[in-house]
């Protein structure tokens, strides 16, 4: 909670000490007569003291009201509202996804530690972290949307269509797959490497040499025994994740021209919208502190041993 | 004053991590890696025209548009006629340096902020921990680009931003360190025998740190370049410098995949992909030598 006073403050202090003059930036360039600029300051408050405008600062904030953007004129917070279903869906499916697989693979490559999947699956998944996650969608989407026309190079329908329903879902899913084989190949290694940590934690344990004494089959002790303690771990980063959720799809939303709060906070960067931005922000943060919050939560009733 | 013997002792620690290191095969593979791209980065004067990074100068040289590396050069053109080998060529010196540069500031904050909270303790231990986990909660790429955005465009604003954003797992990791080495007895020892506090930072608390530092050091270079990359990607890098980042940047925007120009924007990402890998394979090798525990078990 305190946390979040931080931001809001920090945000507000921000942006005023760029804004020298935030009437000003409103009319770059325009002849406006002086008067109409003094009374759109007492207007928007700014001849108060600075004090009293972090008050309506906050007071807005709370209402809903973020500003207007520089680009578009439309209040700050429909553009980002607009813009959350998309990347929720992006980003959700993709985070989903990648923590599936991610923890599978993981699960494999400690199981079978040191043999050639191990290996293989490290290297991987090290190979896929290493490059920057935009650069993967711009191959992929040469690959296969340019070279072999396979899917579409953009957006999250096609453009001008007028379809409903099931074909427009379809469609949907048709444009959401290689953004989200991008996001989720880029961030299964994550996964994988905590998983594979966390179960050859586990597999040193003494429980696990009880279970294989009364004679239980490898892969039982395994589902039944080691992976279920394994995975306290990655549940906790799961949740965590989802809160930087919002926030991280920003460069590959931008490759893909997916219409999401990345794509937007990618074109209100090129302005600069600094409305757009500072409500982006706010956002962003907000969602990570919800979400780390609630990661405590679930740990501390997963994991009995965890005093609170 | 250090006495001989604990520069010896020096001497011998440095040459047994030496050894070990040399015996990993991941790490040479990694430090091997590295030292090509190094050098690279370090005689380009020597393997490309700087001026070619110029448009005008390119244009003036006649060269095509677009053109793929069987008509040109050896990577071929950009959509303004320069060669895209002279950007990747001195790319990688501001993609090293940034890189290196961002993470030398991180690793000086964190490790300050965290000495400083673990040794001394107390009130002033809470409030940094709570500075920490302040910025850790913010999420990392946003603040990166409202600091950006706000500072303007330009290298050392990117390496400030990258730092100033990077520093708290640093400060954790070596916080934590501290900790341990505090409860050993010689700091005890060293205390009754009248030892100040500098003193035993120096003497005692920071020898035994430094190995964590370095390691999380080199595992902290490829997040500087990555974010690095990103950041200019969105364009807000440095417009007279040509990063790695910077090209890719320029590659998306003037359509590059549309036209399926691959030897424009393949060889910059290649590179990050390279320096990232052999970053991190020295990284996790110097990680396992400071912590055994580590490296046969996994």
């Amino acid at each position: 909670m305190l946390t979040f006073v931080f931001v809001l403050i920090f945000n507000f202090f921000l942006f005023r000490i760029v804004q020298k003059d935030p009437i000003g930036s409103l009319f770059r360039g325009r002849n406006v007569p002086q008067e109409t600029i003094d009374n759109l300051r007492t207007a928007f408050g700014l001849d108060e003291p600075l004090l009293t405008q972090f008050f309506y600062y906050v007071r807005e904030t709370f209402q809903g009201n973020l500003g207007i953007s520089y680009q578009s004129r439309q209040p700050v917070w429909d553009e980002i509202v607009a813009g959350i279903p998309e990347t929720v869906a992006l980003v959700g499916i993709s985070a989903v996804l990648s923590a599936l697989i991610g923890t599978v693979l993981g699960i494999i490559a400690a199981w079978r530690r040191n043999t050639w999947k191990d290996h293989s699956i490290t290297s991987g998944t090290m190979l896929f972290y290493s490059m920057p996650d935009f650069w993967l969608g711009m191959l992929l989407l040469v690959a296969f949307a340019v070279v072999i026309p396979l899917f579409p190079v953009g957006g999250v329908v096609d453009a001008g269509s007028q379809a409903t329903g099931i074909d427009r879902f379809l469609d949907q899913l048709h444009h959401i797959f290689l953004p989200a084989l991008t996001l989720t190949l880029a961030y299964l290694g994550e996964y994988a490497l905590i998983m594979r940590s966390s179960l050859l934690d586990v597999m040193g344990e003494d429980y696990l040499i009880v279970a294989r004494a009364k004679g239980l089959r490898d892969r039982v002790v395994r589902r039944h025994h080691a992976v279920p303690n394994a995975l306290l771990p990655v549940v906790t980063l799961t949740a965590i994740n989802f809160g930087f959720v919002l926030s991280g799809a920003i460069a590959v939303e931008a490759v893909f021209s997916w219409p999401g709060l990345g794509k937007a906070t990618a074109d209100a960067i090129r302005g600069p919208d600094l409305p757009m931005l500072q409500g982006l922000f706010l956002l962003f943060s907000a969602a990570v502190i919800v979400f780390n919050f609630l990661a405590d939560v679930t740990y501390g009733y997963l994991d009995p041993r965890v005093e609170d | 004053m250090t006495t001989r013997l604990a520069m010896q002792r020096r001497r011998a620690t440095t040459v047994r991590v030496w050894n070990q290191f040399r015996s990993s095969r991941q790490g040479m593979v990694g430090l091997a890696v590295l030292a090509v791209f190094v050098l690279l980065a370090l005689t380009a004067p020597l393997l490309a025209d700087v001026r070619e990074l110029n448009p005008v100068f390119a244009r003036s040289q006649g060269n095509p548009q677009w053109a793929p590396p069987s008509e040109f050069g050896p990577l071929g053109t950009d959509y303004i006629r320069r060669s895209v080998w002279a950007q990747f060529v001195w790319g990688s010196r501001v993609s090293l340096f940034v890189g290196l540069a961002a993470t030398v500031l991180t690793i000086f904050i964190g490790s300050v902020v965290g000495i400083i909270s673990g040794f001394v303790g107390g009130r002033l231990d809470a409030a940094l921990m709570r500075l920490t986990e302040w910025f850790l909660v913010i999420p990392f790429l946003p603040l990166a680009i409202v600091l950006a955005s706000i500072l303007g465009r330009s290298v050392w604003n990117i390496i400030f931003v990258i730092g100033v954003t990077s520093w708290p797992s640093t400060a954790r990791l070596v916080r934590a360190q501290v900790l341990t080495v505090k409860q050993r007895l010689f700091v005890d020892r060293a205390r009754s025998l009248g030892a100040k506090g500098p003193h035993i930072v120096a003497r005692h608390i920071l020898p035994n740190v430094s190995g964590l530092i370095l390691a999380n050091a080199t595992l902290a270079v490829p997040i500087s370049i990555l974010t690095e990359t990103t950041l200019s990607f969105l364009g807000l890098g440095d417009p007279s410098s040509a990063s790695w980042g910077k090209t890719l940047e320029e590659a998306f925007v003037n359509g590059a995949m549309i036209r399926n120009a691959w030897w424009y924007f393949l060889p910059a990402g290649l590179g990050i992909l390279i320096v990232v890998l052999a970053f991190t394979l020295i990284g996790r090798t110097l990680e396992e030598i400071a912590n055994p525990r580590l490296s046969s078990e996994r």
